[in-house]
This record gives C-alpha cells, sequence and structure tokens, in this order.
C-alpha cells in the first residue's frame, strides 16, 4: 500500500488555515463544508431516532414522556429533512462535482456560493437553539393552528431556522442553474451532459419555484406566533387547510429535490460500473424534467383527509399515479444499461443494486397511499412512516452513498477498502429492510404514527425494527469508520480509478484549484465506455 | 506554490478588463451569467409573494365584506401618491441604466440618485401610513380594535395588509442599499459601454420592486373604492 504524500498543488493543500477554508470560494471546498454540516445534522437526527426507536421497543410509554418524544421525532425529523435530505446530494457533491462534470473553473457565482453555505449554517444554528431550548413538539410539518397558537415548544425559532436554510437552498438552485446554462465547456451540448448535471438542473427548478412557497408560509407562521398576527387562525376565520396546501405545494416537491440528484448519482455509477453506454440517455434526461413538473402537481395527495373536495382528490390521486411513469422510465433504463454489461463489482455499485431495490419498494408502496380508498385506512399510519423512508433514506441516502464512494477518490485523492465497502453496504441494506419492512405491516395492521405506546400485539414487529435501526447504526459507523481511515492511510487513487468517461475523471485527484490546466473540449457524449478499449478487473 | 494560481489571470499575455472574474471566459459570458442569475432570482421572489397572495384570492373570496371594509380605512391619497413616486423611480432607474450603456458617467450617477431619493420618498409615506395604522390600533395582534361587522375578518385583511406592504417595503429597502452600492461604483467610474452589468442587474430588481406595488396598490387600496366616488 503506498502512502506517498501528494506534492502537488490541489485544492486541498494549496492553502491550508482555518480562514483559508472559511473564506473559500472554491465550489470543491464548498462542498467540503457543507459534508462537515451535514454529517454532524446527521448525527443529530440519527441520536433522536435511536431515541424514538428505544422508547417503541415495549408497549408502555416509559423510557421517554409522551411530551418529549414528540420532541424527539419532530427534531429527527427537522435535522433529516432540511439539513440532511435536502442538501446532502446537490449541496455536498453537486457542489463538488458538476462545475467538473461541465468544464467550467467553478459555479456562475462563486462568493454567492460561499454566502449559501453561511445562511445554511445560520440556519442550523437557530435549529440548534431550539433544540437547546428544549426543541419542537409539533412535528415536521408545523400544521396550524397547533404551531402557531397552541404548543409551548420553540417554532419561532426552528420556524426562522428552516425559513433561513431555504434561502440556502434557493440560491444553490439558482446558482446551479445559470452554472449549467452559461459555464458549460466548448462542446458540452445539452445531450451530453451526464445526467447527473439534469437532475441537478431538474431539481434546481423545484428549488427556485418550490422552496419561496414554503419561506412566505413558514414567515405566515412566525408573524402569527411573534405578532399575533391571524392569517391561519380559525378564530378570526382564517383556514388551518390553507396552511397545509402552501407547506405542501413545497414540500411534496421537496422529496424531488431529496431523490433526483440521487438519481442522476445512480445514472452515472450504473453506466460505469456496467461499462456500457447508459440505456435511453434522452429518456432519462427527460423524466428528470418530468419528474420535476409533476412533482408540482400532486400535493393535495398529503390532505386526502383533510376535508378536501372529492373531485379535487381524484385528480391529485391520478396526478400523483402518473409520477410513478417517469419514475419507472428511469429504473427500467438503469435494469436495461446492466443487462449484458460488463459488470464491474466494486462498492459504488453495491450502493445502486440498494437503491434500486428500496426505491423500488418505497416507489410502488407510494401508489397505495396515492389511491383514495386506500389512504383512509393507511392516512398517518405506520405504513405512510415505512414508505416515505423507503424513498428518503432508502433511495436518497442510498444513492448519496454510491454518490460518495464514487467521488471520495476524486475528493481525497485516496481509495477506501473495496471489501469494506461492499459489507457496509450490505449491512445498511439489511438493516434498513428490518427497520422499516415491519413498519408496513405495522402501519396495515393499524399502528398510528407519532405515538410513544401502543397495544401489546404489535411488540415483536417493533422490536424487529429496533434491532435494524442497530443495525443500521453500525453500517453507517462502519463507513465512518474506513473513510476517515482512507484519508490517513489510503492508497493513492490517480486520476481514474474507475476508469470513467466524464469530464472529472480528466483531471488529477484531488483537482488543482482551478479545476484543469486548460479549459477541456468535449467532442463525445457522456457515456461512451464501448468506444474504449479498457480492460477492468 | 500559490504562482500555480495566479498564473490563470493571464496565460495568453492578453490584457482582461479588470472587471473580468477569473472563471469566465469573456465579459459576455459573464453579463449573461448575471442577467439570467438575476432572471431566476425574480422568478423565485415572484413564488415568494405568490404564497401571500395566494392566502389574499382565497380570503378575499371567501370575506368580500371584510376586504370591502378594511380597504376603505386604508389612505388612498398616500398610496396614491406612492404609486406615482414609484413608477417615477423606474423612469429614473431606466434612465440610469441607459446612461451607463453609452458611457455618460455623471448621467448615471445622477438618475441613480434621483431613483433612491424616489425609494425613499415611498418609504417615508410609508411610515406614515404605518404609525396611523399603529394609532388606529389597526395592527393585528393582541391590540387589535376594529368596529365594524366583519371586525375579526378584517384583522386577516390586515395581517395580508402588513405582511404584503411589509414584505414589498423591505425589498425597496434592500433595494435602496443596493443603489447606494452602484452609486459609489458608478461615481468611481468603474462603468463603461463595455461594462454596465451591476447597472442592468439593480436596475431589473428595481422595476420588478416597483411591479410588485402596482399590483399591490389595486389589491389592497382600490377593493371597493367605486361605491365611494360614485
Amino acid at each position: 500500500m503506498s502512502t506517498t504524500v501528494l506534492p502537488r498543488v490541489n485544492y486541498l493543500n494549496v492553502r491550508t488555515t482555518v480562514a483559508s477554508w472559511l473564506l473559500t470560494k472554491d465550489h470543491k471546498r464548498i462542498g467540503v463544508l457543507y459534508m462537515i454540516v451535514v454529517a454532524l445534522a446527521f448525527f443529530l437526527g440519527s441520536i433522536f431516532a435511536a431515541g424514538v426507536r428505544i422508547e417503541l421497543t415495549t408497549p408502555a410509554g416509559d423510557f421517554v414522556s409522551a411530551d418529549t418524544y414528540n420532541r424527539l421525532f419532530t427534531m429527527h425529523a427537522v435535522f433529516m429533512v432540511f439539513f440532511v435530505l435536502i442538501p446532502v446530494v446537490p449541496a455536498i457533491l453537486g457542489n463538488f462535482a458538476m462545475p467538473l462534470m461541465i468544464g467550467a473553473k467553478d459555479v456562475a457565482f462563486p462568493t454567492l456560493n460561499l454566502m449559501s453555505w453561511y445562511i445554511f449554517v445560520i440556519g442550523f444554528l437557530f435549529t440548534i437553539a431550539a433544540l437547546v431550548l428544549g426543541g419542537v413538539d409539533t412535528g415536521w410539518t408545523f400544521y396550524t393552528p397547533y404551531s402557531s397558537n397552541v404548543s409551548a415548544s420553540n417554532v419561532l425559532l426552528a420556524g426562522l431556522g428552516v425559513f433561513i436554510t431555504g434561502f440556502s437552498s434557493i440560491l444553490t438552485g439558482l446558482n446551479f442553474m445559470v452554472t449549467i446554462h452559461r459555464m458549460r465547456a466548448p462542446g458540452m451540448t445539452w445531450f451530453r451532459l451526464p445526467l447527473f448535471v439534469w437532475a441537478l438542473y431538474a431539481t434546481s427548478l423545484v428549488m427556485i419555484l418550490g422552496t419561496p412557497v414554503v419561506a412566505i408560509t413558514l414567515f405566515m407562521v412566525v408573524l402569527e406566533r411573534a405578532f399575533g398576527f391571524g392569517i391561519f387562525d380559525p378564530r378570526l376565520g382564517g383556514d388551518p387547510v390553507l396552511f397545509q396546501h402552501l407547506f405542501w405545494f413545497y414540500s411534496h416537491p421537496a422529496v424531488y429535490i431529496m431523490i433526483l440528484p440521487p438519481m442522476g448519482v445512480i445514472s452515472e455509477v450504473v453506466a460505469c460500473f456496467s461499462r456500457k453506454n447508459l440505456f435511453g440517455y434522452s429518456f432519462v434526461a427527460f423524466s428528470s424534467l418530468a419528474i420535476a413538473v409533476f412533482g408540482f402537481l400532486v400535493w393535495a395527495h398529503h390532505l386526502f383527509v383533510a376535508g378536501i373536495s372529492p373531485y379535487s382528490a381524484m385528480i391529485f390521486s391520478f396526478l400523483s399515479f402518473a409520477v410513478a411513469i417517469p419514475s419507472a422510465v428511469k429504473t427500467f433504463n438503469w435494469t436495461a444499461t446492466l443487462y449484458q454489461g460488463a459488470i464491474w463489482w466494486r462498492a459504488p455499485l453495491m450502493w445502486v443494486f440498494g437503491f434500486i431495490g428500496l426505491f423500488l419498494v418505497g416507489g410502488l408502496t407510494g401508489l397505495f397511499l396515492a389511491s383514495l380508498g386506500l389512504d383512509v385506512h393507511l392516512h398517518d399510519t405506520y405504513f405512510v412512516v415505512a414508505h416515505f423512508h423507503y424513498i428518503m433514506v432508502g433511495g436518497a441516502i442510498m444513492g448519496f452513498f454510491a454518490g460518495l464512494h464514487y467521488w471520495w477518490p476524486k475528493m481525497t485523492g485516496r481509495l477506501y477498502s473495496n471489501a469494506l465497502a461492499t459489507s457496509a453496504a450490505v449491512l445498511v441494506f439489511v438493516g434498513f429492510n428490518l427497520t422499516f419492512g415491519p413498519q408496513f405491516i405495522l402501519g396495515y395492521l393499524g399502528m398510528p404514527r407519532r405515538y410513544h405506546a401502543y397495544p401489546d400485539e404489535f411488540q415483536v414487529l417493533n422490536v424487529l425494527s429496533s434491532a435494524g435501526a442497530s443495525i443500521l447504526a453500525a453500517g453507517y459507523t462502519l463507513i465512518a469508520c474506513y473513510l476517515l481511515y482512507s484519508l490517513w492511510k489510503g492508497e493513492e487513487a490517480g486520476a481514474n480509478p474507475w476508469l470513467a468517461t466524464g469530464l472529472e475523471w480528466k483531471t488529477e485527484s484531488p483537482p488543482s484549484p482551478h479545476n484543469f490546466e486548460e479549459t477541456p473540449i468535449v467532442n463525445e457524449g457522456a457515456y461512451e465506455y464501448s468506444k474504449r478499449e479498457i480492460k477492468v478487473a | 506554490m500559490p504562482d500555480g494560481i495566479a498564473a490563470h489571470a493571464d496565460p495568453h499575455g492578453h490584457a482582461h478588463h479588470p472587471a473580468l472574474q477569473h472563471h469566465f471566459q469573456t465579459l459576455d459570458q459573464q453579463h449573461e451569467a448575471a442577467t439570467l442569475g438575476m432572471w431566476v432570482f425574480l422568478v423565485t421572489e415572484v413564488m415568494f409573494f405568490g404564497g401571500l397572495l395566494t392566502a389574499y384570492l382565497l380570503y378575499r373570496v371567501w370575506y368580500p365584506e371584510a376586504w370591502s371594509e378594511g380597504s376603505l380605512d386604508l389612505n388612498i391619497a398616500l398610496g396614491g401618491f406612492n404609486t406615482v413616486v414609484l413608477i417615477a423611480s423606474s423612469l429614473t432607474m431606466a434612465l440610469a441604466v441607459r446612461s451607463s450603456q453609452i458611457g455618460a458617467q455623471r448621467a448615471t450617477v445622477g438618475w441613480l440618485l434621483a431613483t433612491m431619493a424616489l425609494g425613499l420618498t415611498f418609504l417615508g409615506v410609508k411610515v406614515i401610513e404605518y404609525a396611523e395604522k399603529f394609532e388606529l390600533h389597526h395592527v393585528p395582534g393582541p391590540n387589535f380594535v376594529y368596529e365594524g361587522p366583519h371586525g375579526r375578518q378584517v384583522e386577516i385583511f390586515f395581517s395580508l395588509y402588513f405582511g404584503l406592504t411589509g414584505l414589498h417595503a423591505l425589498h425597496m429597502i434592500v433595494g435602496v442599499c443596493l443603489l447606494s452600492v452602484i452609486t459609489f461604483m458608478a461615481s468611481r467610474r468603474r462603468f463603461s459601454p463595455a461594462w454596465y452589468t451591476p447597472v442592468e442587474v439593480s436596475g431589473l430588481y428595481w422595476h420588478f420592486v416597483d411591479i410588485v406595488w402596482i399590483f399591490l396598490f389595486p389589491l389592497l387600496y382600490l377593493v371597493d373604492r367605486a361605491h365611494q366616488f360614485a
């Protein structure tokens, strides 16, 4: 194992002071900065999840009080949704890789990019303050009038935290969109763009059109709580369901902010480790846009039992089913890419397999919930909890790890242990299914979500679920161990350890501060693996 | 080692325009990126105000009488005056952009100062209006008082009035700050026919804030004025 120091100037060693990191405008460093904060948020969110799972191992509410339990699941979701799932792929991997992939020196607005990170950190600190002062008990959805008029917890601080963080997301989306439009290298036409870039483009669209709406909605809740304004207050004739509409107008598309970028990662990794051109490139590209557009037209499926008109419910049900089409296009095209490919069994591909399996289950159970009749039975049960964890953890987090394992050698210049990474993927896959599989059954049997106690008959499945959560925790810990170890003693990766086709692999690992010694010129599509006579192990 | 970084600035020995940032190839590319960025930002602003306007629309349909009462309580003279002020400021802003495009440096500074003066006038009038509402206890919250058949729903109207105009005023304040930076840059002769992007981009923002008011004025002040003047 070679552990020679890397003497070359790269983005990591060009300057090493703390100030050089905190004032950096380099998109690659900003990606790393995001990774640090997101990892912290993930750790916090996991602690709360552990609290929830410990409470639920016994039917009696004996570990924490009902009120503490409410705060546990709320803080779990607030950290995981707003500070992990939404930024995890676009802000970390997108910031690091996207400008490299289109052959640019940086994003269009580097200062704005750094500002976005600071806004993110300020929002995070507000939320931490809410946590330190006792947490929030409204659920991450902040439903009115409980959040605006009743709850005695720190809704104001957490709401402001999420409001502020929203601007980080908006500005990142804006930056990416302008970058993809204006900063592509010569010859990098739209249909030569890697599919990760297409996915980020679709994500930016959702960030730009959706996030401002949730920002203004939370702003209205803040006005109600802080100044006694009455916009959703039923005592004045205000409508709490209006809040739900406005909230889900963003928060449903937000699911696509979480899942579209990992889908882009999957396209990159599948093509690379099948050594094949991606099957149906333009269909996969446009399916990202289709998901972004359809995603805006399905929000009311969260309100099926909130008393909305049955006719609008039918339309929203139909449109929710329609989202399955572009999602299926992607899944079929990935499997078609694998078909007759020269499969190269490496760790990133293991995470892709995990993603495809879990996303499939999550996606199909989404159709159950989109059916009006079934939703009445399943609404607010553990079936819903299991469904969205299959999408958001099984999909988004598995996709993130696929991308992290794929680009880690590029980011750090080091290789991690393939054997350990493969075992971690298996461990997480098994742990995940054991955690959330039983929850489908629990929900179907009628166990409601968000209660700290439950009837005895649900205990076996809950114990299985908590056991699975510990396996999951072991899996995540293992990842942290071997990745950190690779920084210290990892083998040097070289420019292109996966023999991949993207522009990011044409520069050194880690890349120089300005990405490319000279601006690359592109004259072929993104996945021309078939043209290459490269033998892989 | 930092030499490696400095080398990018001038690889071919060409003299670059001082405003050209290192990651762009040409000033044109930089200009296009900046204007596209501002347009996209304005789209996010439309969505931002859109949330409040959706609430406005719903409650206006539900409570037309309360909307009529609340609207009649607003000071149409001050609101109308402010509308004229803002339209005038859009003209001076457009003239500032034009002056910077043709390289008329002093005129640019003059028009920018005029725009800022009009913006500050608008904000001053807004303060008078808010003070009036405050004295009448028309600010929503625990001290809200409204004698009338639909008092409670009128409180929703005033919540939206303060939400919308307050947010708009905040955008005006940001706009004036932005213009003061641009005016300073213009007075240092930073702009030329080859490079006037910051003036144009701030102009886009300023016009957008004006247009928001052009919507807010009729939506808030003119709900049911026909009876008043009939």
